[in-house]
C-alpha cells in the first residue's frame, strides 16, 4: 500500500478566540476523489488554507506522500505538488489562456521561449485530461465553465499532483458541472488525488469516493461515499435532523400582484441584459427564475425593485382589489437582494443601523431630518427577537455576524414592512444548513399569508423545492416556464439555453 | 487584518504611537544636524504654550486646522477625497470680506457676523459643489477636480483683487482695512488666565469652530441625511439599493464640506488681517487633510488633531526663531514627518497591535 496523497495530524489553528480548526485529522489516499463537506464556517476553507500555505497551523503536522513536510506559502504547496482551484478565479481577464497559464511560470526574462513550452505543455495536458480549451482565446471572453477550466490547467500545468477545488460547480450549469466531474473522473484515472471541498450533498455522493464530515472547526467523520447517505451527511453536518425537503402545501394563488410587461434591461455598454420578459406574480405564491449566474436574472431583479435601469416595458403592482397602485421602490415591495454583503446590508454599521436601510427617511425613523434613535433601537431589537437572529445584540456590527444571522435581519427589515409582493434573490447562499431551514420555512409561511413572492436562486435545489412555477433564464431570455415536478434534465436544457421543442 | 479594536486602541493608542514614532524620526533629524532634539521640543512647547500671545497664535492656527479638517472629514463621509479646501477656505474668505467691505459702515460686528457666515459659506459651498457635480453627473474624479479648482482659486482671487478690490495708487495687493467696528473680536475674556493672548491675531473665530464640530457631529450621526451619506460613504450599492440618490449624497456633501472650509476665511479675514489680501488660506486647506486623517473623520479628535498642528506651526515658528541652525524649512520637514506617519501611514502599527491583542486574549481565554 503506498502513502496516502495527503495526511493531516491533530492541525490546530485560533484566530483571536476563534478555534477554527481544532486537532484535525485527515487522510486522503492517492488517487482518489475526496470530498469535504461543511457548513459555513465549520473551518473546511481555514483547512485547505492551512494546506495551500495561506495560514500556518498553531500546532499539528503535514504529511504530503507520506514526508512529513512544512507548508510555509503557497509556492512551497506548488513546489510540493498542490494545486488549487479557488471558488473566485485568480485569472487576469484580458489575457490569452496561454498567458494566464504561464503567468508566475514564464521561465526567463523574455517570453518566446516559455511561450513555446508551455503551448506544446498545455496541448498535451488537454488532450490527456478532456480540458479543451482554445490556447489563445481571451479569458475574459470565455464562459465560467472554461475559465475554471483554465484555473485547473494552471494548476496542472505547475505539475500538480493534489488538486483543491473550492466549490467549484456554484457558478456552473448542470451540464457543465457534469463535465467538470467527467474532468476529476479522468484526473483520478491518471492517479491524480483530488480534494473537492462543497456544500451540496448531491456532488459528494455523485463523485467521491472518500468524505469528511466538518462541523464547528472539527472533523466529525470520515466515511466512504458508497457507505453513506444524504441524510447521515446532512445531520452529520448541522449535529441533529435536518428537514431536506420543505414541508409545503399546495400554493392557493389569488389575484396577480405584480405584473410584469415587455421588460428590457441594457446595461452601460449597450448589452441587452434582460430581453422582453413578461409575467405575472398572484398573490399566495413563489414563482422561482432559474438560471445560471449571469444570465439576467440580477438585472430583471433590480429593473423591477426599481434599483436598475429599466430601458423599456412595464412593472406595475396591484392592491387587493385588482388596481394598479403605485410603485415606489420598497414600499409595498420589499427586496432582499442577491448580494447581501454589498446590498443588502452595510457590513460597517452596526445591526441597528442597518435596521432603516431603505426606510430611512419614514415617519415611523423620526420626523423631520432627525433620526429617532430611540426608534430605530426598538425596531431593530422587535425584528431580531421575531427572526431569532443570533446574537440578538444590535450594537453588532453587521459583519461579524454569521451569514445565515445576516440574512435574518435583511428578511427581517423588509419583511417588518409588511410588502405584498416580495423578491427575493438567492435567499441562502453563504447560510448554513440549520439557517436554510427555517428561512425556506419561513418563505412559504409568506407565501401561505398572502404574499406575492418572486425568487430568484442559481440553486436549482432551492427553486425546485420552493417554487410553485419557474420560469427559466438564458441570456436574458425567459426560455420558458415548468413546473416545480420539472425534471433537473428538463430544466437543465431551458438553463444552457434549449427549448423544449428545439431538443426534441 | 481588519479585526475589531477597541475603541481606545484605534482612537488613542494607536495615533499616539505614530506620533511618537514621528518625532524619533523628526528628533533623528535634528540631531543630525547638530542640535539637541530636547531643547527643540522645549522650545516648541514654551513657543506654542509658554506664554499668551504664544497660545494665542497657537490657537489662531488651529482654528483653521479645525474648519479645514472637517472639511475634508464631511467629505470622507462620503468617501469623497476633498483635497480643495485650499481653494474653497481662499473663495470663503473672499465672501467673509466682501460682506465686511459692503456692511462696515453700516452695521457693528455682530450684525455683519451672519452675513459674513452666510457669504463665506456659500462661496466655500459654490467651490466645493462644482466638482460634486462635475463626479455625479460626469465621474470626473473628485481628487483631481479639486486640484484644479485650487488652482482656478489662484488665479481668479488674484484677478478680482487686483481688478477690484485694490485701492487705487496703493501698491500691496488687497483691498482696503475692514472699519474697526466690522473687526471679529479678540479673545479678550481669557486675558485673565492669559495675560497676553489679545495681542495674538486669536479671535471669536475660534469658537465658531467649535460650533462648528458640534453642527458636524449632529449632521453625520444624527440626520436622516448624515446616515444617507454615511451608507454611500461606506458601500455605494447599498446607497443604491436603498434609493439613495448618489447626485444627491455627494453634491451636498461636497457642498458641506466646501462650506466648512469657506468659514475659515472668517479667521485671517475678519479676525486677524480685516482686509481681503492675497493666499488667505496660506496652506491650511492641505494641512485639513492630514487632521481629518489624524482625527478619524470625527469632530473631536479632529479638534485634538488640529491643536496639534496649530501647535507645530506656532512651536515651529519659535523654534526656527531661537535655533537660527534649524531654518523654517527643517520644521516643514518636522511637520511632513508627522503628516507621513500620522496621516498616510495611519495603519502602520496596527496589524502588530491586533496581533499583540488576540495574543494576550488567548492567554486571558
Amino acid at each position: 500500500m503506498t502513502a496516502p496523497a495527503i495526511q493531516l495530524q491533530g492541525i490546530s489553528k485560533s484566530f483571536g478566540s476563534v478555534h477554527a480548526n481544532r486537532d484535525i485529522d485527515l487522510t486522503v489516499e492517492k488517487g482518489t476523489i475526496h470530498g469535504i463537506i461543511g457548513e459555513n464556517g465549520a473551518g473546511k476553507s481555514t483547512l485547505m488554507s492551512i494546506l495551500y500555505g495561506f495560514y500556518q497551523a498553531d500546532r499539528g503536522t503535514i504529511a504530503v506522500d507520506g514526508t512529513q513536510v512544512t507548508i510555509r506559502d503557497s509556492d512551497a504547496a506548488i513546489g510540493l505538488g498542490i494545486g488549487m482551484v479557488h471558488q473566485h478565479f485568480m485569472l487576469v481577464e484580458p489575457f490569452t489562456v496561454l498567458e494566464n497559464v504561464m503567468l508566475g511560470a514564464e521561465g526567463g526574462a523574455l517570453l518566446n521561449k516559455g511561450r513555446a513550452e508551455a503551448r506544446q505543455e498545455l496541448q498535451r495536458l488537454e488532450k490527456e485530461y478532456e480540458l479543451n480549451v482554445d490556447p489563445d482565446a481571451i479569458v475574459g471572453d470565455l464562459p465560467v465553465g472554461l475559465q475554471q477550466r483554465v484555473e485547473i490547467l494552471k494548476a496542472l500545468y505547475r505539475g500538480a499532483e493534489i488538486l483543491i477545488l473550492d466549490e467549484p460547480t456554484g457558478v456552473l450549469t448542470p451540464d457543465e458541472a457534469d463535465h467538470l466531474f467527467r474532468i476529476l473522473g479522468q484526473l483520478r484515472a491518471q492517479g491524480k488525488t483530488v480534494l473537492l471541498i462543497t456544500h451540496k450533498l448531491r456532488e459528494i455522493m455523485a463523485i467521491t469516493d472518500d468524505v469528511s464530515v466538518m462541523r464547528q472547526g472539527q472533523m466529525v467523520a470520515t466515511r466512504h461515499t458508497a457507505d453513506t447517505s444524504v441524510e447521515e451527511l446532512a445531520e452529520l453536518m448541522v449535529g441533529r435532523r435536518v428537514l431536506l425537503q420543505v414541508d409545503k402545501g399546495a400554493a392557493t394563488p389569488g389575484k396577480v400582484k405584480l405584473e410584469v410587461r415587455n421588460l428590457e434591461v441594457v446595461d452601460d455598454i449597450g448589452v441587452r441584459r434582460v430581453k422582453d420578459a413578461s409575467f405575472q406574480v398572484r398573490a399566495g405564491e413563489i414563482v422561482g427564475i432559474a438560471g445560471v449566474s449571469g444570465n439576467g436574472q440580477s438585472e430583471l431583479l433590480e429593473a423591477i425593485a426599481g434599483i436598475g435601469p429599466i430601458a423599456s416595458g412595464e412593472v406595475e403592482l396591484f392592491d387587493i382589489s385588482g388596481e394598479p397602485t403605485g410603485w415606489r421602490p420598497r414600499h409595498g415591495l420589499g427586496h432582499v437582494p442577491e448580494d447581501r454583503h454589498r446590498m443588502g446590508l452595510v457590513t460597517k454599521f452596526t445591526a441597528r443601523e442597518n435596521t432603516i436601510l431603505g426606510y430611512q427617511r419614514d415617519a415611523e425613523f423620526g420626523s423631520g431630518m432627525f433620526l429617532d434613535r430611540k426608534a430605530v433601537l426598538e425596531a431593530s431589537k422587535a425584528q431580531m427577537e421575531r427572526f431569532d437572529v443570533r446574537p440578538p445584540d444590535p450594537s453588532l456590527k453587521a459583519a461579524n455576524f454569521s451569514g445565515g444571522n445576516q440574512q435574518k435581519i435583511v428578511l427581517a427589515r423588509e419583511i417588518e414592512q409588511d410588502p405584498d409582493v416580495l423578491l427575493i434573490g438567492q435567499p441562502t447562499r453563504g447560510v448554513d444548513v440549520g439557517a436554510i431551514e427555517s428561512i425556506h420555512r419561513r418563505l412559504i409561511e409568506l407565501r401561505d399569508a398572502g404574499k406575492a413572492i418572486l425568487l430568484v436562486s442559481v440553486e436549482l435545489d432551492e427553486i425546485r423545492a420552493l417554487s410553485d412555477r419557474i420560469l427559466v433564464m438564458f441570456a436574458g431570455e425567459i426560455m420558458g416556464e415548468v413546473g416545480p415536478e420539472a425534471s433537473e434534465r428538463e430544466i437543465g436544457l431551458l438553463m444552457s439555453g434549449v427549448r423544449a421543442e428545439d431538443a426534441a | 487584518m481588519n479585526k475589531d479594536l477597541p475603541g481606545w486602541v484605534d482612537f488613542g493608542l494607536l495615533p499616539l504611537l505614530n506620533l511618537l514614532t514621528a518625532f524619533l524620526v523628526a528628533g533623528i533629524v535634528v540631531l543630525a544636524i547638530g542640535e539637541n532634539p530636547l531643547e527643540a521640543v522645549r522650545h516648541i512647547l514654551y513657543g506654542a504654550f509658554g506664554y499668551g500671545n504664544g497660545v494665542g497664535y497657537t490657537l489662531f492656527y488651529t482654528t483653521n486646522f479645525i474648519f479645514t479638517g472637517l472639511a475634508v472629514a464631511v467629505a470622507f463621509h462620503a468617501s469623497q477625497f476633498n483635497i480643495g479646501g485650499e481653494g474653497q477656505a481662499y473663495l470663503g474668505g473672499l465672501g467673509v470680506g466682501l460682506a465686511c467691505l459692503m456692511l462696515d459702515q453700516y452695521l457693528p460686528w455682530w450684525g455683519i457676523l451672519p452675513v459674513a457666515i452666510l457669504l463665506g459659506a456659500s462661496f466655500g459651498a459654490i467651490w466645493g459643489a462644482i466638482p460634486g457635480i462635475l463626479y455625479a453627473k460626469r465621474g470626473a474624479h473628485v481628487v483631481i477636480t479639486t486640484i484644479m479648482f485650487n488652482f482656478i482659486s489662484f488665479s481668479l482671487m488674484n484677478y478680482i483683487i487686483n481688478e477690484y478690490l485694490k485701492m487705487p495708487g496703493n501698491a500691496s495687493v488687497q483691498s482696503r482695512t475692514f472699519e474697526q467696528s466690522a473687526w471679529m473680536p479678540k479673545l479678550t475674556w481669557l486675558e485673565g488666565v492669559m495675560p497676553g493672548i489679545s495681542t495674538s491675531p486669536a479671535n471669536l473665530s475660534f469658537v465658531i469652530a467649535l460650533i462648528a464640530c458640534v453642527f458636524v457631529y449632529i449632521l453625520i450621526w444624527r440626520t436622516k441625511f448624515g446616515y444617507e451619506v454615511r451608507v454611500y460613504g461606506a458601500s455605494p450599492s447599498a446607497a443604491r439599493y436603498a434609493g439613495i440618490s448618489t447626485t444627491r449624497v455627494v453634491v451636498l456633501t461636497m457642498a458641506i464640506s466646501g462650506g466648512l472650509a469657506g468659514l475659515m476665511g472668517l479667521n485671517p479675514v475678519m479676525g486677524d488681517q480685516t482686509r481681503i489680501f492675497l493666499d488667505i488660506p496660506q496652506q491650511a486647506g492641505f494641512v485639513g487633510i492630514a487632521v481629518a486623517l489624524m482625527g478619524r473623520s470625527h469632530p473631536l479628535w479632529i479638534v485634538f488633531a488640529a491643536l496639534l498642528f496649530g501647535t507645530l506651526y506656532q512651536g515651529g515658528a519659535e523654534l526656527a526663531f531661537e535655533m537660527p541652525s534649524i531654518t523654517r524649512d527643517m520644521v516643514v520637514v518636522i511637520q511632513g514627518l508627522v503628516i507621513l506617519f500620522a496621516g498616510a501611514m495611519e495603519f502602520m502599527f496596527r496589524p502588530w497591535v491586533a496581533r499583540a491583542f488576540s495574543m494576550r486574549e488567548q492567554e486571558n481565554g
